[in-house]
């Protein structure tokens, strides 16, 4: 057999052994064997000086063919077995992904303060200063500046935690109003203040009564405010909180410190207006009380009623967040069971 | 108040349902509670006559009627009432119907004895017992003669009106009588109510001879009387017990329910005494003098106050003046000689009164509201005329008087343009002037000016302002148009205050915890627990129950009620924050509290609830609770370094895993363990706990957020494991590296802690990763080999480490 014949056999056998290889190691050293030094394609390139001169380079030729081809066989086979281990490992590495993400922690607002939050956004886009005034007041702002003296009957409407006979808890955030009228410049503008904050009445506490609970309070006095404004106003508020489908209507009322004083009712939650046993089969539902500020109110904190009137309001964010959301019991908010509290995380 | 739809129609045409009505009077003047039909909920009751009855064989009480209700046959029925009587017409509830308390009635045997239905009491069918006329209570109803057999009883006993249940504000008592209310719908549909005023047919003798009066003007300023003699004593007619019955009165007798009927109708309250049984015959207006007792028709003895006022005579008080008549000199089957008292009390004393006998009777209530005062005079006379018609009684001549005044309308001036200005609306000078004539008001048109003259009836009515809600709720609210607030432009935004509290939230809220809102008022133990600084006390004057009596001085005693909350409900993870106020006195002669707000954590169990974690292992430590304060101060980026210092000086807190937190070296509040035998009284499982000031946070200067190149040079970093004391703490040790570290150091950070085995006792092994960079090259390590070597030097020589 010729030199050519046997690397010709060596090129058709091996390739076959090459494609057999199954592991990555014995690849590697059938390569050495096969191409290394002492490999039969470096020992027929050596024994090329015993061939004639005219023979060697056409055998030279053929020698390095067949150490390419080798090569590229083998590098196939490499890659080939390279991809079946990964994807060996790939399937070994295959997990459940429906068991449960790690959980992370991420507490809530607490679902009063997102009502609250709420209106004084939509009131500080409309231009308001939002203010806070003290818990504990003087019953000359909380009553007398509001145009409840001493022996007005209306003060029966509102049981009062006194500390002396004249500081008390404050019954509501119109003393806030008296607290503004007082201090504000005119002649740097008009007067728009929301005032949001906690407020406390003697009450025994059960499903519809909270010893403590919230109010916003509002108010805009200027040169030419009108009833109009307010209505318009609250309207914004309804559509803000609640949504746009639900609309508000006026129905008089009293308050010393309005006049006129008006309560201002919002589509019933539960029926959309139909009628049913949440809204009394009115289809509207009391949400807050509001009305023109008293021009007593103005003149107390010595500003001239002739010139300068408006509006106020207060509205309950405890009872927004328990029309709005289906609370049956007021005690949930300060409870704060974390099983209520982490309910209302619904962004949007 | 309840008013009667059929009543309002005496005086009205109304062509709307009780319905309509009620939602009319709510749109327009007062609030409506309900609208209902006594006869609501009841069926098949009709009038039925006892024809015969006969003993029951199996029973001492029982009898066996035969009833006609209308129908071919007689109906046989078993009736128990001690009054049951032949030849009467009663109140039958035949099988199947529904009577009171939703009770359904079967056809049954009594005893044997078929009973087809049953015959009722008035409180059998819907009355409450609180109105049934005594002569009825203890039996069933008669029905008058003429009524019709086999008819629903409903008619005869006004069960078929409608009720009104109007909520009346303290501005609007003109609307606590049928009157009143006529007069405010007539206004609201353009009617004018045909009200009837009533002539006084008088005998000759002079009331005057009879009586003197001796009124106290400043309690009453208004004080009149009549009497009438010779009544006789016996029950109303139907129709006025009807009246009374639907508004929730109890008919007593024709004198008694006539000064009620003219309650319900004018809105005046009366009092009608005995007048035989006073004595002598001066009645007087006073204060009652000390050690005055009174029994009331209530039958409720009261200790009178100087303040109270009492209507007397010679030897003692006779009533409780404006609120409830005296037991001693009550109307009753004897008496013959009435003296009516309509009269004004004073507001305020009459409130003051009935608060403090605890006595709200339907006059005091009217009182309080004030009355028509010019519609005293009439309400006597029409009460005298009611007496003369339905007792026989004399009237004697003249009304007499304890005390009057000339009462003038109110005249307010308002102008079409103020109306126009302040509601928003376009109303013309007609429309306007309409709506006062409506009302009933005088009104002069004068330009666009109104003089308007307000009768007594609307005595609420002073100034332009209640004018002008005249006008817009009459003129009515829907149509009022929808605009917002036009004028100069204004900025509204949060102030800085307001920011940080937001933005204190929702860090707080990023890093695990819920919002709280907790009670602001505690016990006094729980208030004075925790507490940031000394300070008195501030306790309510008159609490209402043992749990809220004073004003906190901490915000973690409210979370950890709350924790408790949880906790006995199961919930073991709880983790909250609260932002909100303390109250603080720096003395107890300061009499209001400043008011701080504060922000407080407590966390208890696991903060991130982990099922295939163990729950014990995972339950948050000092450290994790630690992280969270830190990255909220780290957050706020007050300038000056945040340190947190071991104290054991708060009584409620764990005293060796407490520590104060300064910032720059001012104390801003604490964190740590909430001591076990506090846990123990709120019964709460082990809960950490943090309280800082924020007004302080606020206040103090912050670093604003600053772009830094970020280097392009390598850092360096070095470890050293240090053998020390265990009393050695990282604030230590990070001291001495800082004060050693040299200009490139950057940061030091603890990467190990051990003190187990292999550890000679008392010592600790702590190590640190510590980073060099310059900022402007690239650092050598010779550089950095001496700075870390001048740290380990420093460590040796300060701390006694031996370096690992």
């Amino acid at each position: 057999m010729t030199l050519k014949d046997q690397l010709d056999k060596i090129r058709q056998e091996r390739k076959e052994d090459i494609k057999d290889v199954v592991d990555l190691k014995k690849l590697d050293s059938l390569r050495v064997e096969l191409l290394g030094k002492k490999g039969p394609i470096t020992q027929a390139l050596r024994g090329m000086r015993d061939l004639p001169a005219d023979e060697r380079p056409s055998f030279g030729q053929f020698a390095n063919s067949v150490r390419d081809e080798l090569q590229s066989a083998i590098e196939t086979r490499r890659d080939e077995l390279k991809k079946d281990m990964l994807n060996k490992q790939l399937e070994h590495e295959k997990i459940d992904v429906t068991l449960p993400g790690k959980p992370v922690a991420q507490g809530q607002p607490h679902v009063i303060q997102q009502i609250i939050d709420q209106i004084e956004d939509l009131f500080i886009g409309m231009g308001y200063q939002v203010l806070s005034g003290p818990e504990v007041e003087e019953d000359k702002y909380n009553f007398e500046m509001m145009n409840l003296p001493k022996d007005h009957p209306a003060r029966d409407m509102q049981d009062t935690f006194y500390i002396t006979k004249e500081i008390l808890m404050r019954t509501q955030t119109s003393p806030m109003q008296a607290r503004t009228l007082e201090k504000h410049d005119f002649s740097q503008g008009p007067l728009k203040m929301i005032s949001p904050g906690v407020v406390y009445r003697r009450d025994t506490d059960d499903p519809t009564h909270s010893h403590q609970f919230h109010q916003v309070e509002g108010i805009v006095i200027d040169k030419h405010i009108t009833m109009a404004d307010l209505k318009g106003t609250l309207e914004l508020v309804a559509h803000e909180l609640f949504g746009d489908r639900f609309d508000i209507r006026l129905r008089p009322s009293y308050f010393p410190f309005t006049e006129p004083s008006v309560e201002a009712d919002i589509t019933c939650f539960n029926c959309g207006g139909k009628g049913c046993a949440v809204c009394k089969y009115t289809g509207w539902i009391e949400v807050l009380g509001a009305g023109m500020v008293h021009p007593n109110v103005l003149e107390m904190a010595g500003v001239d009623a002739e010139v300068y009137g408006g509006f106020a309001f207060g509205l309950g964010p405890d009872r927004f967040a328990m029309l709005k959301y289906g609370v049956d019991d007021i005690r949930n908010f300060y409870l704060n069971d974390i099983r209520f509290l982490t309910q209302f995380s619904k962004k949007g | 108040m309840k008013i009667s739809y059929s009543w309002l129609q005496e005086y009205l045409d109304l062509q709307v349902s009780p319905k309509d009505l009620a939602e009319k009077i709510e749109r327009s003047s007062v609030e409506v509670d309900s609208v209902t039909q006594p006869s609501d909920g009841l069926k098949k009751i009709v009038v039925g006559k006892i024809v015969s009855m006969e003993s029951h064989p199996d029973s001492d009480h029982l009898k066996i009627c035969s009833v006609d209700i209308g129908e071919d046959e007689l109906s046989q029925i078993v009736c128990g009432a001690p009054n049951v009587a032949a030849d009467k017409k009663v109140i039958v509830a035949l099988p199947g119907s529904r009577i009171g308390d939703n009770v359904k009635i079967k056809r049954s045997k009594m005893r044997g004895v078929v009973s087809n239905g049953m015959i009722c009491a008035l409180d059998e069918i819907g009355f409450s017992k609180d109105v049934v006329p005594k002569e009825w209570a203890d039996g069933i109803y008669f029905l008058p003669d003429d009524a019709k057999i086999g008819d629903p009883v409903f008619p005869y006993l006004g069960m078929d009106d409608h009720l009104i249940d109007v909520d009346v504000t303290p501005n609007r008592g003109d609307m606590l009588s049928v009157y009143g209310v006529a007069r405010d719908l007539g206004a609201i549909y353009g009617q004018t109510p045909k009200l009837n005023h009533p002539k006084v047919e008088e005998v000759a003798t002079s009331a005057a001879d009879k009586v003197a009066l001796d009124v106290d003007k400043d309690l009453a300023p208004i004080y009149k009387m009549r009497i009438v003699e010779n009544v006789k004593i016996q029950p109303s007619p139907v129709w006025l017990q009807i009246k009374l019955w639907n508004a929730g009165m109890r008919p007593i007798n024709n004198v008694v329910d006539v000064t009620n009927y003219i309650l319900l109708k004018y809105g005046q309250p009366l009092h009608a005494f005995d007048y035989g049984k006073v004595s002598g015959s001066t009645i007087k207006a006073r204060y009652a003098q000390k050690g005055e007792k009174l029994t009331t028709l209530d039958e409720a003895e009261h200790e009178l106050n100087e303040k109270d006022i009492v209507i007397a005579d010679d030897q003692k008080p006779i009533a409780l003046a404006g609120v409830m008549g005296g037991l001693n000199s009550e109307i009753d089957d004897q008496t013959t000689t009435v003296a009516i008292e309509s009269a004004v009390f004073t507001p305020t004393l009459i409130r003051k009164t009935a608060q403090r006998q605890n006595l709200h009777t339907d006059a005091s209530q009217h009182f309080e509201r004030g009355v028509d005062r010019g519609g005293v005079e009439e309400a006597v006379n029409a009460a005298a005329q009611m007496m003369h018609e339905l007792a026989d009684g004399d009237v004697l001549k003249g009304i007499v008087t304890g005390s009057s005044y000339d009462v003038k309308d109110a005249v307010v001036e308002v102008t079409l343009s103020r109306v126009n200005h302040v509601l928003g609306t376009e109303l013309t000078l007609d429309q306007v002037e309409d709506i006062f004539k409506r009302l009933g008001f005088g009104v002069q048109v004068d330009g666009e000016t109104y003089t308007v003259s307000v009768p007594s009836t609307r005595w609420d009515i002073h100034i332009p302002a209640d004018l002008l809600e005249e006008v817009a709720r009459i003129y009515g609210y829907d149509k009022i148009p929808v605009t917002l607030p036009s004028g100069p432009t204004t900025v509204g935004a949060l102030t800085e205050k307001q920011k940080l509290i937001r933005d204190s939230r929702h860090v707080l809220e990023a890093l695990g915890l819920n919002q709280a809102i907790s009670y602001a008022l505690t016990t006094q133990t729980k208030a004075n627990q925790f507490m940031m600084r000394e300070s008195s006390e501030t306790e309510l004057s008159w609490p209402m129950t043992a749990d809220h009596t004073t004003l906190r001085m901490n915000l973690i005693s409210g979370l950890l009620d709350d924790v408790a909350y949880n906790n006995a409900r199961r919930v073991k993870d709880v983790a909250l924050y609260e932002q909100g106020r303390v109250f603080y006195k720096d003395s107890a002669d300061q009499v209001r509290p400043s008011e701080h707000e504060h922000i407080a954590g407590a966390v208890s169990g696991q903060l991130v609830v982990d099922p295939l974690k163990n729950a014990k292992h995972n339950a948050v430590d000092f450290y994790q609770f630690k992280g969270i304060v830190e990255q909220y101060l780290d957050n706020l980026a007050i300038k000056g370094d945040v340190e947190f210092v071991a104290t054991n000086r708060y009584p409620e807190m764990h005293p060796g895993r407490t520590a104060d937190i300064n910032i720059h070296g001012h104390y801003v509040g604490f964190i740590g363990e909430v001591h076990p035998t506090i846990a123990e009284a709120y019964k709460i499982n082990q809960t950490y706990v943090f309280e800082l000031d924020l007004d302080a946070l606020i206040e103090m200067p912050k670093d604003m957020n600053q772009f830094e190149p970020i280097s392009k040079y390598p850092v360096i970093t070095r470890d050293v494991a240090l053998l020390v004391d265990k009393s050695v703490t990282n604030a230590q040790v990070l001291a001495q590296i800082q004060k050693k570290g040299g200009a490139y150091l950057k940061s030091v950070e603890l990467f190990d802690i051990y003190d187990g085995k292999n550890l000679p006792g008392g010592k600790q092994s702590l190590a640190y990763t510590l980073t060099y960079q310059n900022p402007n090259a690239t650092l050598t390590d010779d550089e950095v080999n001496q700075a870390f070597e001048k740290v380990q030097k420093t460590l040796t020589s300060e701390l006694g480490a031996q370096i690992r």
